[in-house]
């Protein structure tokens, strides 16, 4: 790995800015060099966002990702929007309850994971993010699962400590999928 | 060494300015600057400091105006519509040869325009803004890290110069997060015996003012801070460069757009091509010497800016016209592609311009 750049899009309330913080804090862990870039303004309320990651072995340089390694898609409209930006060899996290296309490329690798109906199944109905950033870990061991406690420990604020275990559990619903 | 942490540039200004020292902070909100005024609210109280949302902007600068004048480290922030609104108290403060530091998170303007980054404050900032023969240092974060080194470097310069430093940032720098590692130090305290800090019957008053009613006195005043605007340009001019050993071609840039243009030059160079980066630090003083010694070596430069082409003509008079000076930019809170860029360098080196 040299540089990594993981786009994150759906709707706002889906926690897009709070699983690219965790990808962040985990390159930070990993003694990567990193940058973490929202959408803010109007689209945040309601209706779409986004977040751009960039975890490097070397300095970022922009940190506007325009065409992305990764993109995990948390909606219809996101995976349209971003779908053909991503760069050929690159990967593509489908949430695929709340998206019923496929993605017509056979140069990049797709993981479909119904990650909303999953949360959903075990109580964690907010979650949805963390269970494909379990699965997106388990995909780029250069990121590792290790040390995701202490992501999550860092992140999670104290009075809302009960969150951190549900955190946890989704991530690793996300390591253990088959997709 | 100091622990690596992630933070938003914007709150990097905000726990910068604390640890150089600032006490008090007055400010209104807008995006996409909120998180420094937020930061503050939070901190402030606690280490004995004033945070004070004012009525609004204009106040706010008043309030920075009267504590400076107090000699307390002191500061604002805002963004571009907002800065607009406290151009009277910059120019009152230039007027008055007090030091403050004033943040700018850029948006997209004129106007209340939008709030998504921009960087078509350069005139404003580098030019003027408010009314009267004035400058301020203005300086040009480039990262979540600069967003903190400037501010307490602004601090310093203000108090050193007793003017305004600004802070000319844009969302993008303001919104990002970024490692950043802060280390100890001790402010630089600077003595001000100006200050009206009461006399306790022991000194002759000090008087703060900027009216001058004759006009050979306000003559005298505008010469005496022209000599002190000569010093900063002859010292204080800061910039970096990027593969400019044996560059032909200049890429010239600041902040958020010195960024994308790093990412270009490097494709760029993959391509063959010999181009290199002048990123100015501070926009005033403008780093002439670096331009005016590429001029010599260049075909031409390429001005990366988020406004419409401000800064060219300050390449232009840097270089006295030497090269052409051509322009990638996008507006209204687009952010010109490393790919637009790309496309820019490679007309400039066909001596397309």
């Amino acid at each position: 790995m040299n540089t990594t750049q993981i786009l994150i899009a759906g709707f706002g309330g889906q926690g897009i800015l709070f699983s690219g913080k965790f990808l962040a804090y985990k390159g930070l862990m990993e003694e990567l060099q990193v940058s973490w870039l929202p959408s803010y303004g109007p689209e945040m309320r309601g209706g779409t966002a986004n977040c751009n990651v960039i975890l490097s072995e070397t300095p970022v340089g922009s940190p506007i990702i325009t065409s992305p390694d990764v993109l995990i898609a948390m909606n219809a409209p996101s995976l349209q929007k971003y779908v053909d930006t991503v760069v050929s060899g690159g990967q593509i996290y489908v949430d695929s309850s709340l998206i019923d296309v496929k993605v017509e490329r056979d140069d990049v690798s797709v993981f479909y994971i119904p990650s909303t109906q999953m949360a959903k199944d075990e109580g964690i109905g907010t979650l949805a993010n963390m269970i494909i950033v379990g699965h997106l870990l388990e995909n780029h061991p250069e990121l590792s699962f290790d040390g995701t406690a202490e992501v999550v420990e860092k992140l999670v604020p104290a009075k809302k400590a009960a969150l951190k275990e549900l955190n946890m559990k989704a991530l690793s619903m996300g390591k253990n999928y088959h997709s | 060494m100091a622990e690596r942490i992630l933070m938003k540039g914007n709150e990097a200004i905000a726990e910068a300015a604390i640890r150089a020292g600032c006490r008090h902070y007055f400010g209104y909100p807008i995006t996409p600057q909120t998180e420094i005024a937020a930061y503050m609210a939070k901190k402030m109280p606690k280490i004995g400091g004033v945070f004070l949302q004012a009525e609004s902007e204009i106040a706010s600068i008043n309030m920075v105006y009267g504590a400076s004048a107090a000699g307390m480290r002191v500061m604002t922030s805002s963004s571009s519509p907002g800065i607009s609104l406290k151009a009277e108290g910059l120019s009152y403060i230039a007027g008055s040869d007090v030091p403050a530091l004033v943040v700018n998170v850029q948006r997209g303007g004129p106007g209340l325009g939008g709030i998504q980054p921009s960087q078509s404050d350069y005139f404003q900032a580098t030019k003027g803004g408010g009314h009267g023969d004035y400058r301020m240092i203005v300086l040009a974060p480039a990262s979540v890290q600069e967003m903190a080194s400037l501010t307490i470097k602004g601090f310093d310069l203000a108090d050193k110069y007793c003017m305004t430093a600004m802070i000319l940032a844009d969302g993008t720098i303001g919104q990002m997060m970024e490692p950043i590692t802060f280390e100890d130090e001790t402010p630089t305290v600077y003595d001000k015996p100006w200050a009206l800090t009461g006399t306790e019957c022991k000194r002759p008053h000090n008087i703060i003012n900027s009216l001058y009613l004759k006009p050979d006195e306000l003559e005298a005043k505008n010469f005496e801070r022209y000599e002190k605007y000569k010093q900063v340009e002859e010292n204080e001019p800061m910039w970096e460069e990027y593969m400019m050993e044996d560059a032909e071609l200049c890429v010239v840039a600041f902040g958020i757009a010195a960024r994308v243009a790093k990412n270009a030059v490097v494709t760029a160079r993959n391509e063959g091509i010999k181009v290199g980066l002048i990123r100015p630090i501070t926009l005033w003083p403008f780093p002439t010497a670096p331009i005016a010694a590429a001029a010599d070596r260049v075909k031409a430069f390429v001005s990366v800016e988020l406004n419409m082409g401000q800064m060219v003509e300050d390449i232009r008079l840097a270089s006295q016209c030497k090269k052409p000076v051509t322009l990638c930019n996008r507006t209204g809170g687009m952010i010109p592609s490393p790919d637009e860029l790309l496309a820019s360098i490679r007309k400039a080196e066909k001596g397309v311009f």
